[in-house]
C-alpha cells in the first residue's frame, strides 16, 4: 500500500544534457531512491528511449521528507554540545548542522532598557564541502545569517523582553552560532531548523545579584550559600516560544517542483525558492533570489502547500525530540 | 478605504522617477536611477576576459559590487549582492560572452526606502547602457502591507519602518503589444513569472497574492517609463550616425 502511494508521488523531471552526469551518478548511488522493486513499473523503457542530450530524472519530493525511511531523512538530537546552554543538531538528508546557544550578562541598549539581544553566527568550515577553501570564507555564510537573523527576529518566536534580567541594568544576550558540518544542499532549511530546536533547549541559568551590583551566576554547589541573595531567576527556566518558523527550500525546473535539493541538484537546477511558515501557518518569509528560471504563481501556491506539510512534520519531530530529551 | 500616506499619494501611486543613461565616462555602461529621494548610481564594467573561481566558465559570470552610502559592507549588502547577482542572471544571455566577468558597481547615494528594487532597476538600465544583451528587463517594485492588512506601494524609509509586512518583487517587464487589452491573454502566463521575492515580516498567505498583484498592476507604468527613458538614446544614436 505504502509502495503505491509513494508510485503517485513519482514526478517525471526533464532537464538538459547538462544533467547527464549528475543523472548517472545518482542511480549509480541510488540516491534519489530509485527503489528496486519499483524500477519496473516506472517503465524503464521510457528512460533508454530518450536521446543521448535529454535525459529524465526522476525523484519524488517525499523522499526527501523522510516519507520514505531511506537515507534521506531528518532527525534533530538537541542538547547536543553539553558546554552551551542550549544545543541541537539536525540533519536533513546529509546536511548536517549543528547549533548552540550561550548566554551572556551585557548592559541592554538605551532605546530598550528591558530587553535581551540576539546575536545570530552562521560558519561554513572547509569540512563542509570541497567549495569551501580554508582561508576565503565561504560566499554563502553572510547571506544565510542575514537571512536567519531577519526570520528569527521577525518571526516573533523569541519575545525579546523574556531575555531581560533587571530593567536598564542587565539583561542576556544570546550567541546563536550554527555550523554547517556537512553541506548537502538546502542549507538554509536545516540551519533554521537546528536554531529552532536550540532555542527550544534552551535553559536561562539561575542568576542572582550581588553587593557590587553584578550578575552572578549560581550554580548547584553553592546555591546553599547563595539563597539569601535572591535569585533573579528563581530556577532554571525556559524561553517562552510562540510560535516556531519552519522552512522548505524547492529547486523550480519548468513545471517542476523539486522539494529539498541535495547539492548535486543544487548545481543543475539553479532556480530556487525559500517558503518559511511559522506553526500558525502565516508566511514569515518567500525568498527568490532570481536565477535563470521564473516563479508562476501556481508554482508559489504548490511551494506553499508542501511548506504547510513541512512544518507539520518537523514541528512533531521537534515535539518528540524535546520530549524524549525530557525523559532522559 | 484610502489610507492618508503622509507624502499625499494614493496607495498604489509609485513616487517619481528618474533615470540618467552615462552618467559615467569611464564606465563601459553607467545609470543613475532615482526612486523619489532613494538614489542609486550602477556602472558596468566588461566582459572582461576569464571567470570568477567556481564559476561556469561556459557561460559569463556577473559579478556585483555593492556599495553602500556610508561605512563598511555588512552581511545585509552581501545579502544584496547575491539577490541582485542572481536576479541579473536571469534577464541576462550569459551563453554570449562565455569565460568573460562583467562587474556591475552598485553606489548608494541616498536611501529612502525601496533600496534594493531601485538598484536593481539601476543595474538594469546600466546594463542597457553598457550595451550588455539582455533577454528581457527586469523591473522591480517594492510593496508593504500596513497593520490594517493594506498594501501600500514603493513606501519610502518611514513608511517601511511602521508597516507590517514588506515585499520586493521582481518583474520581467510588460509587453509592448499592438493588440488591444482583450486579445492579450496568451502574454500574460509569461509575464506573471516572478525573477525575485524578497519578504521581510510576518503576513497570511493571502496577504502575500495580494501584494503581487498589486506589484504586477505596477510594472505596467514602471517599464514604460524605463522603455522610454532606454529607447531615447537609442534613437537619438541613430540620428547622429545619419
Amino acid at each position: 500500500m505504502a509502495q503505491m502511494i509513494c508510485l503517485q508521488r513519482w514526478k517525471w523531471m526533464h532537464l538538459d544534457a547538462f544533467s547527464h552526469y549528475a543523472f548517472m551518478s545518482a542511480t549509480c548511488s541510488n540516491q534519489y531512491g530509485l527503489m528496486d522493486g519499483l524500477l519496473e513499473e516506472l517503465e524503464i523503457q521510457q528512460l533508454h528511449s530518450v536521446s543521448q542530450s535529454t535525459i529524465y530524472l526522476l525523484r519524488t519530493w517525499s523522499l526527501s521528507l523522510y516519507t520514505i525511511p531511506r537515507q534521506i531523512k531528518c532527525f534533530i538530537i538537541v542538547g547536543a554540545v553539553a558546554s552551551a546552554n542550549g544545543s541541537a543538531l539536525a540533519k536533513i538528508g546529509c546536511t548536517t548542522m549543528l547549533a548552540a546557544v550561550k548566554l551572556e550578562v551585557m548592559t541592554p541598549k538605551l532605546e530598550s532598557p528591558d530587553e535581551g539581544c540576539i546575536a545570530i553566527d552562521f560558519h561554513m568550515p572547509p569540512i563542509c564541502s570541497p567549495l569551501v577553501r580554508p582561508g576565503r570564507p565561504a560566499e554563502a555564510a553572510p547571506v544565510i545569517t542575514k537571512q536567519l537573523t531577519d526570520i528569527i527576529l521577525s518571526s516573533g518566536m523569541i519575545d525579546l523582553k523574556e531575555l531581560s534580567l533587571v530593567s536598564g541594568k542587565a539583561a542576556w544576550l544570546a550567541y546563536l552560532d550554527i555550523y554547517c558540518l556537512d553541506a548537502d544542499g538546502s542549507l538554509f532549511d536545516a540551519a533554521l531548523l537546528s536554531a529552532v530546536a536550540a532555542f527550544s533547549h534552551l535553559q536561562i541559568p539561575v542568576v542572582s545579584l550581588n553587593d557590587n551590583g553584578r550578575i552572578v551566576l549560581i550554580s548547584e554547589e553553592n546555591s546553599g550559600a547563595m539563597w539569601e541573595k535572591e535569585p533573579v531567576n528563581k530556577e532554571k527556566r525556559k524561553l517562552k516560544l510562540d510560535t516556531l518558523p519552519f522552512s522548505l527550500t524547492c529547486a523550480l525546473h519548468k513545471n517542476y517542483i523539486l522539494a529539498d535539493p541535495s547539492a548535486e541538484e543544487e548545481s543543475i537546477m539553479e532556480t530556487y525558492l525559500t517558503v518559511v511558515l511559522d506553526s500558525s501557518l502565516q508566511l514569515v518569509s518567500l525568498n527568490k533570489p532570481g536565477g535563470p528560471g521564473l516563479a508562476q504563481t501556481s508554482a508559489i501556491q504548490d511551494c506553499v502547500a508542501l511548506t504547510i506539510k513541512r512544518v507539520k512534520e518537523l514541528q512533531k519531530m521537534l515535539n518528540e525530540a524535546i520530549s524524549d530529551m525530557e525523559v532522559d | 478605504m484610502d489610507e492618508k500616506r503622509e507624502d499625499g499619494r494614493s496607495a498604489t501611486q509609485l513616487r517619481p522617477l528618474s533615470c540618467t543613461r552615462s552618467v559615467l565616462n569611464r564606465a563601459h555602461g553607467s545609470a543613475s536611477f532615482s526612486q523619489g529621494e532613494t538614489k542609486i548610481l550602477a556602472a558596468v564594467y566588461g566582459p572582461r576576459a576569464g571567470t570568477k573561481k567556481n564559476e561556469n566558465p561556459e557561460k559569463a559570470c556577473i559579478e556585483v559590487i555593492w556599495k553602500p552610502k556610508s561605512g563598511q559592507i555588512g552581511k545585509a549588502e552581501k545579502e544584496y549582492e547575491m539577490i541582485l547577482k542572481r536576479t541579473l542572471q536571469n534577464i541576462c544571455l550569459l551563453n554570449v560572452h562565455p569565460n568573460t566577468t562583467t562587474s556591475i558597481i552598485i553606489q548608494v547615494v541616498n536611501d529612502d526606502g525601496s533600496l534594493l528594487p531601485c538598484a536593481i532597476n539601476a543595474a538594469c538600465s546600466a546594463l542597457v547602457d553598457a550595451g550588455f544583451p539582455l533577454k528581457y528587463l527586469a523591473v522591480a517594485v517594492s510593496c508593504s502591507l500596513s497593520k490594517h492588512e493594506y498594501c501600500i506601494m514603493d513606501p519610502n524609509k518611514l513608511e517601511e519602518e511602521k508597516m507590517k509586512a514588506l515585499v520586493y518583487l521582481v518583474f520581467r517587464n510588460s509587453i509592448l503589444s499592438v493588440l488591444d487589452e482583450g486579445s492579450k491573454q496568451e502574454g500574460e502566463s509569461i509575464e506573471n513569472g516572478i525573477i525575485t521575492s524578497v519578504t521581510h515580516g510576518v503576513m497570511t498567505v493571502n496577504n502575500y497574492f495580494q501584494c503581487l498583484e498589486q506589484g504586477l498592476a505596477a510594472i505596467k507604468p514602471l517599464s514604460n517609463f524605463l522603455r522610454k527613458k532606454l529607447q531615447w538614446k537609442a534613437q537619438s544614436d541613430v540620428s547622429i550616425a545619419g
